[in-house]
């Protein structure tokens, strides 16, 4: 302890220990501020699950992120990503992954949700992050109107306007969100997956992800009121419609008109 | 005969009336003689014309509800996911056409899919055209109302597609308006012009609409008109055949037959239309929400016939910037301005430089099979290719996700295509047409292969051969034959250098040919080791069944036996 001794002018140290505890108080406390102040926040885990979710990590998932899942050069370290994290990944089977590429493909899960609960509770036990949300914003009761304008706004770019998917660079791409539970789309919104920005909840309210869950829904639920909806892919399935099969069709008729007076 | 002078029946009274008054007899006498050949693909223009009459029909059913303005309103109609939002009139009219008004979904439906169908049907009866010569003379004008009505009818089909001011069309327009304002010193003039100030504004729908439901079709109108009156006028062109010259037309009058046969067919083409648009959805508008400047969705593209537009743009290289006396040059958006018209004005004048190429001042109403015009067909292959890999650029987003690819590799793929694969396919077209031809001349020559082999009383196999009938050995020879030109001095004995450049042009054209057969080759080729065959081929020889390989010497024999 010589640096205390010293008596004459301000220690070297000093500004770096006002900052580093100035950064540990705003930062600790923000992050409790809005960890307390989530709504979407939601289930306590137990002991035993954290146990079983550590040994499930270690078996199925630390040979890429690590034993401790501190992260390695092939994965990233999932302290501090949260339950939403892992339920989302590992809920649509993303994860564990099978190879690696520009992005996860989704297959079938590998765990139960008993198994991916007690996943989920061993990374949120690490650091504190986004939880699975609670029930009441998965309903599909929300405002469509307000869901739609704010999914154009925020999601259509990457996904398509109805959700429908959609291209990003070098291979990698918006899934089509068709089929996708309630849950794991908030999940998504909330914590970013893959090449997807977050949206927290001070940028869409657990309200607004629940609005555009409910349009997204409502969407899938509801066929379009002209038919056959050519995987809402827009113009240019519509163009090889017409092509192949109208004008096709069309072609064929004449064909055989043709061949009638011969 | 018959004594009692019969009286005039109720049709023969009015047709007199008639005739007296406007000269119908004359009129019919006329049109309704005019012959028209058969063959199926005569019918592509026909369904282009009978798509813009169900254009014409449908759409004047919309203008009844559409209503081309941009005031904002509150949408309180029957479509759950947007009622309160806040819309323009035109959106919430094209929606209350799609939800409210009965048939009215329908119509649009009928509408946007025969917009697709009629330039489909246009494109494809100008390819028709292309490749079987019809653009010869007496026809080269005709060829270019085609193109201008081809032009016409993607105007028609932007400015329909930018009408609901629904996201997608906003998006749309927003690239043209981004195409204007990259034209250099005057972009944004015009911009403002069209728009009334900044884009959106609150004018562009009711232009628009001025423009796609009066001008466009009127002038499309008056171009189908002036393109009908001239097919009058050159009266039809035929597939070669017995009895078919350069100086009759063999086929059917339009009265009886053609007004049936063509009335039919108009509703074929309506029934089919009918059938797509009643099961399949087409620009589902309440999708992509009101038009807002800010989003953009993912998948967002034009119709096809503008889809080699957007392709041009998509791969066009960034950075191209220039900044010239002080103005901003973007060539990402004017290098594919200028590629798309260069495009078009080399498709309109093509009959004029393929006219300069043979300097041929004859008639033609006899068809080119594409094959007997190898450069032609070459050349046609290669734009077609090039439109092609332009329209595929419009969907590389599309390929890359569905097919698991790379966007970046597809748009470099496509880029490197844009350049090469018209090439690619110059050479292969060629080399097939050619080798076409060859086939054709063989089978003149020493007929059809049957596959019968029969062994000569001195050991030798032949392979019997099947000789042509006339009228089928017509269809091969009938075929004109340009020879390359050579460069010729002109009055003052100089030879000049477009001379020259014609006679290089006329060389890459015809260097490599194959002339049709002539009488003394055909003789010649009967004349040659064949009389033995004569007691063979007639019908009632035997099969004489023989081993395969045998069967190429006396085909590799013959070969030799042509020179």
């Amino acid at each position: 302890m010589a640096f205390m001794k010293r008596t004459g002018g301000r220690n070297k140290l000093a500004a770096v220990m006002v900052i580093a505890a100035g950064l540990l108080v705003t930062g600790g406390g923000y992050a409790v501020a809005t960890t307390v102040a989530n709504p979407g926040q939601s289930a306590e885990y137990t002991q035993a699950q954290i146990e079983e979710g550590k040994k499930l990590f270690a078996a199925n998932c630390a040979s890429c992120h690590g034993k401790n899942a501190e992260g390695t050069g092939n994965a990233p370290s999932l302290i501090g990503v949260g339950a939403a994290s892992v339920d989302f990944q590992v809920g649509t089977g993303r994860m564990p992954g099978q190879a690696s590429g520009p992005q996860m493909y989704k297959k079938d899960v590998q765990f139960t949700q008993e198994q991916i609960d007690a996943l989920a509770a061993y990374v949120a036990s690490l650091a504190p992050g986004p939880a699975v949300p609670e029930a009441q914003y998965l309903e599909t009761n929300g405002n469509t109107t307000r869901g739609g304008e704010l999914f154009r706004i925020n999601c259509a770019m990457c996904h398509n306007a109805v959700g429908a998917g959609g291209a990003l660079t070098e291979g990698k791409f918006a899934p089509a969100l068709t089929g996708v539970e309630s849950k794991h789309i908030y999940e998504a919104m909330l914590t970013g997956p893959q090449n997807m920005p977050v949206f927290n909840d001070a940028n869409l309210t657990p309200q607004d992800k629940k609005d555009i869950i409910s349009y997204l829904k409502f969407v899938e639920k509801n066929p379009s009121a002209g038919g056959y909806e050519l995987a809402n892919l827009g113009p240019v399935v519509e163009g090889l419609f017409a092509w192949v099969f109208a004008l096709g069709g069309i072609i064929a008729i004449t064909i055989w008109l043709g061949a009638k007076s011969n | 005969m018959s004594t009692a002078v019969k009286k005039p029946g109720f049709l023969a009274e009015r047709a007199n009336y008639l005739d007296e008054r406007v000269g119908v007899a004359g009129i019919l006498k006329e049109f309704g003689r005019k012959v028209f050949p058969d063959h199926w693909s005569f019918m592509l223009g026909e369904v282009a014309l009978y798509s813009f009459l169900v254009l014409l029909l449908s759409g004047t059913f919309l203008t009844f509800f559409f209503q081309p303005a941009m005031t904002p309103v509150i949408y309180d109609g029957a479509f759950g996911p947007l009622k309160g939002a806040e819309m323009s009139v035109a959106y919430e009219s094209t929606l209350n056409i799609s939800f409210e008004v009965r048939g009215g979904l329908l119509m649009r439906q009928v509408h946007h899919w025969s917009a697709l169908l009629f330039v489909a049907a246009a494109g494809l009866h100008m390819l028709r055209v292309f490749f079987t010569g019809a653009f010869r003379k007496p026809r080269e004008m005709n060829w270019i109302v085609g193109v201008v009505l081809f032009v016409l009818g993607m105007a028609g089909g932007f400015t329909g597609y930018s009408l609901p001011d629904d996201l997608l069309s906003g998006n749309g327009l927003r690239i043209i308006d981004g195409m204007i304002k990259g034209v250099p010193i005057a972009g944004s003039y015009i911009s403002s012009l069209l728009f009334g100030g900044e884009y959106p504004g609150t004018a562009i729908v009711a232009r628009l609409y001025g423009l796609h439901i009066l001008l466009i079709p009127a002038l499309i109108l008056v171009f189908i008109v002036v393109h009908l009156f001239m097919v009058v006028i050159h009266k039809h062109t035929h597939y070669s055949g017995p009895g078919r010259k350069d100086t009759n037309v063999v086929g059917y009058p339009l009265m009886p037959v053609y007004v049936a046969k063509a009335g039919g067919f108009f509703f074929i083409v309506f029934g089919v239309i009918m059938l797509v648009a009643a099961t399949i959805t087409i620009n589902p508008v309440w999708n992509y929400g009101s038009y807002d400047p800010s989003p953009v969705s993912a998948g967002t593209q034009p119709d096809w016939y503008i889809g080699w537009a957007d392709g041009a743009l998509r791969l066009a290289p960034s950075h191209l910037e220039t900044y010239w006396f002080g103005y901003t040059w973007s060539w990402n958006i004017l290098l594919p301005i200028i590629v798309l018209l260069v495009f078009l004005v080399l498709v309109g004048a093509y009959p004029f430089i393929e006219k300069w190429v043979t300097g041929d001042e004859r008639e033609h109403h006899v068809l080119d099979r594409p094959r007997n015009a190898p450069t032609r067909t070459a050349i046609g292959a290669a734009g077609v290719t090039f439109y092609a890999v332009l329209w595929a650029g419009a969907a590389t987003d599309l390929l890359a996700t569905n097919f698991r690819l790379s966007l970046n590799q597809v748009l470099t793929t496509m880029q490197i295509l844009l350049i090469v694969a018209p090439f690619i396919a110059f050479f292969v077209t060629k080399r097939i047409c050619l080798s076409l031809q060859r086939k054709d001349q063989a089978i003149v020559l020493h007929g059809r292969e049957t596959g019968r082999i029969v062994r000569m009383p001195h050991g030798e196999y032949i392979e019997v051969h099947e000789p042509l009938d006339k009228y089928e050995m017509w269809k091969l020879v009938d075929f004109k034959d340009y020879k390359p030109t050579l460069a010729r001095p002109n009055a003052e004995g100089k030879i000049t250098v477009s001379a020259r450049l014609r006679a290089a042009v006329s060389r890459f054209y015809f260097e490599d040919r194959i002339a049709p057969v002539t009488a003394g080759e055909l003789a010649a080729a009967h004349s040659h080791g064949h009389e033995e065959h004569a007691a063979i081929e007639a019908p009632k020889a035997e099969k004489a069944p023989a081993k395969k390989a045998a069967a190429k010497k006396p085909a590799a024999k013959k070969a030799s036996a042509k020179k």
